[in-house]
């Protein structure tokens, strides 16, 4: 049952091929049949009070307007907590934040009467940064405005600082960051009306990652039932986590617009008002003090993380969550405390972006081993090696590593494949006798890190997921999931996982679009938990689909059970090999379609306490290492990535192509906001708003790429498989601001590394 | 004031009644019905928007439809003929140079017209002349590597599904 | 309701730029402002298909460039390679391939951004512009061309014609950019530099920048150092000091003016260390 034919092979997408034609539709690419236009009216300020509203300059008598008061009681993005207003009502908190929605039978109608409307405010004093919200929230009376907390204690830290040899202080800062989807968000919305005319229930097809999160929002918005409210996903352009929290809002919106115009409503964002409206990358500040020995050997680690969750909770503590169970990087320390807090300003509220609070705290963990290594001369890959995890090692939440650590494996690997150790230390050397040529600068920088596959702590064991697999009357076996396809490829990661599980072909496994009138709920696709989790599940209902089916087929041919095994798309017995289609046909016959669910099955003695922060925050971890290149311009502190090796173990790799891809992809995220991507704010406004002002890698910017997959396999995954989706976020910036570090001598503690910041750092040292 | 304007769209000549200053893109993706084009950015960044303006890749957001009276254009839907798949766009496909497929089109346009020039491009001629499309997902390096294959500098990485179905088990 | 123009001469033009219609070259910038703004032109003017703004040439006054050229055919010059490389390298940095086939060298000068990426070498090659108007022709140096912050003398009713450069060009020909990314970013410095050389002495320096000020400006301090002497390490050093207190950037979004400042002299003097080693 687990062997493996068409897990591990490159097999062409099943999208492939309309996406390479043009032939893919994409939300704006539907037909619109009759759809009217939404657009949305935002706050031009970061905190204010609304005073009026004034539609009487709205001259379009068809053009339907609708503002909180016409949203009714529930009038919130059903999340996590319900204090994100799907449109304002007496405040605004952030600007682009919606106040109010117009639909009209064409765009440019519905911009006309939008610009119609006039809203009045009072402004505020706005908290526009980490600085302004620990100075005290004038909306919390002063105090600091906390949207979530959370500690780890892990062993006794302040006795560990008085039996450390050195203790190494430093703090570290990132900024926001914009996903960048190349398809802005879009959605359409289908009323369903009753005779009389009245709204019973919405329809809606989106971009998006998560059609049970919609589904969720939406029947809670409007207090409908489940089968009121159907979600499905278009062929989604990217993703990054942005379209895991933001649909609910887009699709909010359009569906109280077709409720008040009783059309379909459709409402595409521009890059500019995508920009401006949508959740970004938690900025963060984390502050390390670390005894060391005097071998290198971590002590004593306390930790405190800051993030900036901007005006509204959405997704931030699970994000916080995340960042301090990463804090303390791949590293084995006795005692380790670490504090987390999110801090709410006037900025639109910081979401979900791949790495979710992992890339930010493992900077701030991999900048500080640097700094221990600077301080105590040893060598970046030196230290790491020391302290890296081994099997057996315990996490600062008291989880044993039993299986799968990978942290020593992918270190030695990185640093063999590079000649790291060499050449870093030649770079040193030469830095000291650099002649004044204009050459270009060499540096080499190294990072190990770790992420945990799947939701934290009890977040599967609340999920409950669900995954089925149904033979239908086509005879082929049909996956039903909720996972969403927004370029990873899971849909051709499932036909390989279940075809192997079942033992068929994989012409005979076809994927059902996401669509939460047909499908189970699988949770959402965020998490590095789908080949992991949601593939778990196929892989059970697979086995169980192709047992049932064998036991068919036995009894059929009057066998004893056991002697017919179903492999390679045929029923074996000693003496006969019959087709897959041929016993499926026979079964159909007999019995009808064959639908196997399969749910998540806890692991047994596993548990996480979400009060103090101790127990198994994961079930496996995914484990990288990176050797970012950099060429550092002398005369303009322009950093080149030359090449990027990184080494990987992700489990055993279902698609060799797609999960070098993940990598890849994620790892030039991972360096541009090392380097390049900078939202700038000024008075609660970003600045770079636009794609020629917010600039993301082009291909002259993209390195080569080296990519190693190590598999060491787990057995909480399909076939061995973890989580590949966020791993890549975590290493690139640490390597790579260490790397600036090897050629120019100036170590940097806040991303992004552009030449505008290395050379305010080298005024500052010299 | 709307004008009829005469051009030829992928190898058909098409006759267009619109504003003069209405976007090559819109006209393409509403007009034409050819939704293979892009809108990413609406000001020439991105380049999702790519066509061939005269065998040349351009953005076709930021090219007002009465300069396009007499020309060719190129569109996605042009490059392989319908219901057919050339060799570069499967090859893009098996590669790993698609993910979610929302730059794909342009890219596919733009490499189209590198390889016109440069038959055997080596990876800077690549970031040379690739570098107004961007993608997000890839990281690029797996496009590199489409081309490569295709320019037959490169062994292919991917398998077809028929010989992982047919081959021996393991 | 706009109403468009495509005229094949000059004087076919004369007509719509008498309307005040707005001229249309490669668009690249135009197109994205009006997308923005929502704003609609009663008049439209297509310059591409004018005849006397096409090709490329050298001839008795200079290398003759058509206003209309893309910077694509810019690239493409051998006639701009041999003589004015500082231009060329100033194209192949303007936006990316699908820009380079629009955007038109007269679309650049017209638009008078202060970080246009050719503005400084046509200021170091000492390009002149020629316009035509109903009241015939004039040739403007670009130097007193462009006066402020998008501002220029062209008239409504005129057109950019050609851009020519004054043969023989300068032997020294120098351009740099500093841009927010490897490709398709706009600058933060541009440097254009041009000059003859006698001996280790350089002389008729035409030092020229963009993005330090309201329009591409000359160093002409700068100038008077790097011909005082024969070029050497330390006139490298002072010329980047000069520069740095010449010049006055500002803090936008793409940079700091402490950077800029910074970035000016430090590529300046690597311009005349680079040629130096040249000598």
């Amino acid at each position: 049952m687990n062997k493996r034919n068409a897990v591990g092979q490159s097999i062409l997408r099943p999208d492939g091929l309309d996406k390479t034609t043009g032939r893919a539709l994409y939300l704006d690419d539907l037909p619109e049949n009759g759809c009217w236009h939404g657009v949305t009216v935002r706050s031009p300020h970061a905190s204010a009070v609304i005073m009026s509203f004034d539609v009487s300059e709205v001259n379009d008598p068809e053009a339907r307007v609708v503002f909180a008061k016409d949203v009714g009681r529930r009038n919130s993005v059903h999340l996590i907590h319900d204090d994100w207003p799907v449109l304002a009502e007496a405040r605004v908190n952030h600007v682009g934040e919606p106040v109010a929605l117009v639909a009209a039978p064409t765009l440019a109608r519905a911009r006309t009467a939008a610009q119609a409307i006039a809203i009045t405010y009072q402004e505020q004093t706005p908290v526009l940064s980490l600085d302004d919200a620990l100075a005290g929230d004038p909306r919390t009376n002063g105090r600091l405005n906390v949207l979530a907390e959370c500690a780890i204690e892990h062993g006794d830290a302040a006795l560990g600082f008085t039996q450390a040899h050195l203790v190494i202080e430093g703090e570290y800062s990132t900024g926001h960051q914009e996903h960048a989807y190349i398809e802005p968000h879009g959605v359409i919305a289908t009323p369903a009306l009753d005779a009389q005319g009245a709204f019973t229930g919405i329809d809606i097809v989106g971009s998006l990652q998560c059609p049970f999160y919609v589904h969720k929002a939406l029947t809670y918005l409007f207090d409908l039932g489940p089968n009121a409210v159907r979600v499905r996903q278009s062929v989604t352009g990217g993703g990054f986590g942005g379209k895991e929290d933001y649909p609910d809002m887009i699709a909010a919106h359009a569906a109280l617009l077709a409720r008040a115009c009783g059309k379909p409503v459709k409402i595409v964002y521009e890059r500019h008002e995508d920009i401006i409206a949508t959740t970004k990358r938690h900025p963060s500040r984390v502050r390390h003090r670390t005894g060391v020995a005097r071998d290198g050997s971590l002590v004593a680690m306390d930790i405190d993380v800051l993030l900036d969750g901007g005006a509204y909770i959405t997704l931030s503590p699970v994000v916080l969550s995340r960042a301090v169970l990463h804090a303390a990087g791949p590293y084995s320390c006795p005692n380790v405390r670490i504090t987390g807090r999110v801090l709410a300003t006037n900025t639109a509220p910081n979401g979900a972006f791949r790495g979710f609070g992992a890339p930010q705290t493992l900077f701030a963990v991999e900048r500080q081993i640097d700094r221990v290594a600077r301080t105590l001369g040893i060598d970046p890959f030196a230290v790491r090696r020391r302290n890296a995890y081994r099997e057996g090692d315990e996490t600062p939440t008291g989880q044993v590593l039993t299986e799968s650590v990978s942290a020593i494996a992918v270190l030695e690997r990185a640093a063999g494949a590079t000649g790291f150790r060499e050449r870093h230390a030649a770079n040193e050397i030469a830095r000291q006798n650099r002649k004044d040529d204009g050459q270009p600068l060499p540096g080499i920088g190294l990072s190990l890190f770790w992420h945990g596959s799947g939701f934290t702590g009890n977040g599967e064991r609340r999920m409950m997921s669900k995954g089925a697999l149904r033979l239908g009357d086509d005879r082929k076996i049909e996956v039903l999931s909720s996972s969403t396809d927004f370029g990873q490829g899971t849909e051709g990661v499932f036909r390989q996982i279940v075809a192997d599980a079942c033992g068929v072909s994989l012409r005979d496994v076809v994927v059902h679009p996401p669509d939460t009138a047909a499908v189970p709920d699988s949770g959402p696709t965020v998490a590095s938990r789908t080949v992991m989790v949601v593939g778990g599940l196929l892989h059970r209902a697979g086995v169980k689909l192709g047992q049932t089916l064998c036991t068919f087929a036995a009894y059929q041919a009057d066998l004893a059970p056991a002697s017919v095994i179903l492999r390679g798309g045929f029923f074996e017995t000693v003496h006969a090999r019959t087709p897959f289609a041929e016993v499926a046909k026979a079964y159909l016959t007999v019995h009808g379609p064959l639908t196997v669910e399969a749910q998540f099955q806890p692991t047994p003695n596993s548990t996480f306490n979400e009060e103090t922060y101790q127990g198994d925050a994961y079930a496996a971890y995914g484990w990288g290492a990176n050797v970012v290149e950099v060429e550092v311009d002398p005369d303009t502190f322009a950093a080149r990535v030359t090449r990027l090796t990184t080494v990987s173990d992700v489990g055993q790799v279902i698609h060799p192509v797609m999960c070098a891809g993940q990598v890849e992809g994620g790892a030039l995220q991972a360096l541009s906001w090392g380097y390049l991507e900078e939202m700038k704010m000024k008075d609660g406004r970003y600045v770079n708003d636009r794609l020629q002002t917010y600039l993301i890698p082009t291909m002259a910017d993209a390195p080569d790429m080296e990519t190693i997959l190590l598999e060491n396999p787990t057995i909480h995954g399909p076939f061995g498989a973890k989580g590949v989706g966020e791993l890549p976020l975590d290493g690139g910036a640490p390597a790579l601001v260490q790397a600036i570090e090897n050629a120019t001598g100036i170590p940097l503690c806040a991303l992004p590394a552009t030449p505008e910041r290395i050379l305010e750092a080298s005024r500052f040292l010299s | 004031m709307n004008s009829n304007y005469k051009f030829t769209v992928n190898g058909r000549p098409v006759e267009v009644t619109g504003r003069p200053m209405a976007r090559l893109l819109d006209v393409v993706r509403r007009d034409l019905g050819l939704t293979g084009t892009k809108e990413g950015c609406g000001e020439g960044e991105c380049g999702a928007c790519t066509v061939l303006l005269n065998g040349a890749p351009v953005c076709s957001c930021l090219v007002p439809l009465f300069q396009v009276e007499g020309a060719l254009v190129t569109t996605v839907e042009g490059i392989s003929p319908s219901d057919q798949v050339s060799e570069l766009q499967r090859v893009f496909a098996t590669e790993g140079g698609v993910q979610c497929g929302a730059c794909t089109p342009a890219m596919i346009v733009t490499i189209r017209a590198l390889l016109d020039r440069h038959p055997k491009p080596t990876r800077d001629q690549v970031r040379e002349y690739v570098s107004g499309t961007l993608c997000r997902c890839t990281g690029y390096e797996r496009i590199f590597r489409a081309i490569e294959v295709f320019t037959g500098q490169r062994k292919a990485e991917g398998v077809s599904e028929t010989a992982v179905d047919e081959g021996p088990p393991p | 309701m706009t109403r468009a123009f495509s005229p094949k001469t000059l004087a076919e033009a004369q007509e719509s730029l008498a309307r005040g219609a707005t001229k249309v070259a490669g668009a690249t910038d135009l197109m994205v402002a009006d997308h923005a703004s929502g704003r609609e032109h009663a008049w439209v003017l297509n310059v591409m298909g004018i005849a006397e703004l096409q090709g490329i040439r050298v001839d008795e006054i200079g290398l003759n460039i058509g206003a209309a050229s893309t910077f694509a055919e810019i690239r493409r010059s051998k006639d701009v390679a041999l003589h004015a490389l500082a231009l060329i390298e100033a194209a192949a940095t303007i936006g990316a391939a699908q820009i380079q086939n629009r955007a038109t060298i007269g679309g650049n000068i017209a638009n008078a951004s202060p970080a246009g990426d050719s503005l400084p070498a046509l200021l170091a090659l000492d390009a002149q512009i020629m316009l035509a108007g109903p009241q015939g022709r004039r040739t403007v140096p670009y130097e007193t061309f462009h006066i402020r912050y998008h501002k220029t003398v062209l008239e409504a009713e005129e057109l950019i014609e050609r851009v020519v450069i004054p043969l023989p060009a300068p032997k020294v020909q120098a351009f740099r950019k500093v841009g927010t990314r490897a490709a398709q970013a706009i600058s933060k410095v541009v440097i254009g530099l041009s000059a003859s050389r006698r001996g280790d002495l350089l002389r008729n320096v035409r030092l020229a920048m963009g993005g330090v000020a309201e329009i591409p400006i000359r160093l002409r301090q700068v100038e008077a150092i790097i011909e005082s002497e024969p070029l050497s390490r330390e006139l490298a050093d002072a010329a980047a000091a000069v520069v740095e207190n010449t010049i006055s950037p500002i803090d936008d979004v793409r940079s700091t003016a402490s950077y800029r400042r910074h970035v000016a002299g430090q590529v300046v003097r690597r311009v005349l260390l680079d040629l130096l080693r040249g000598f």
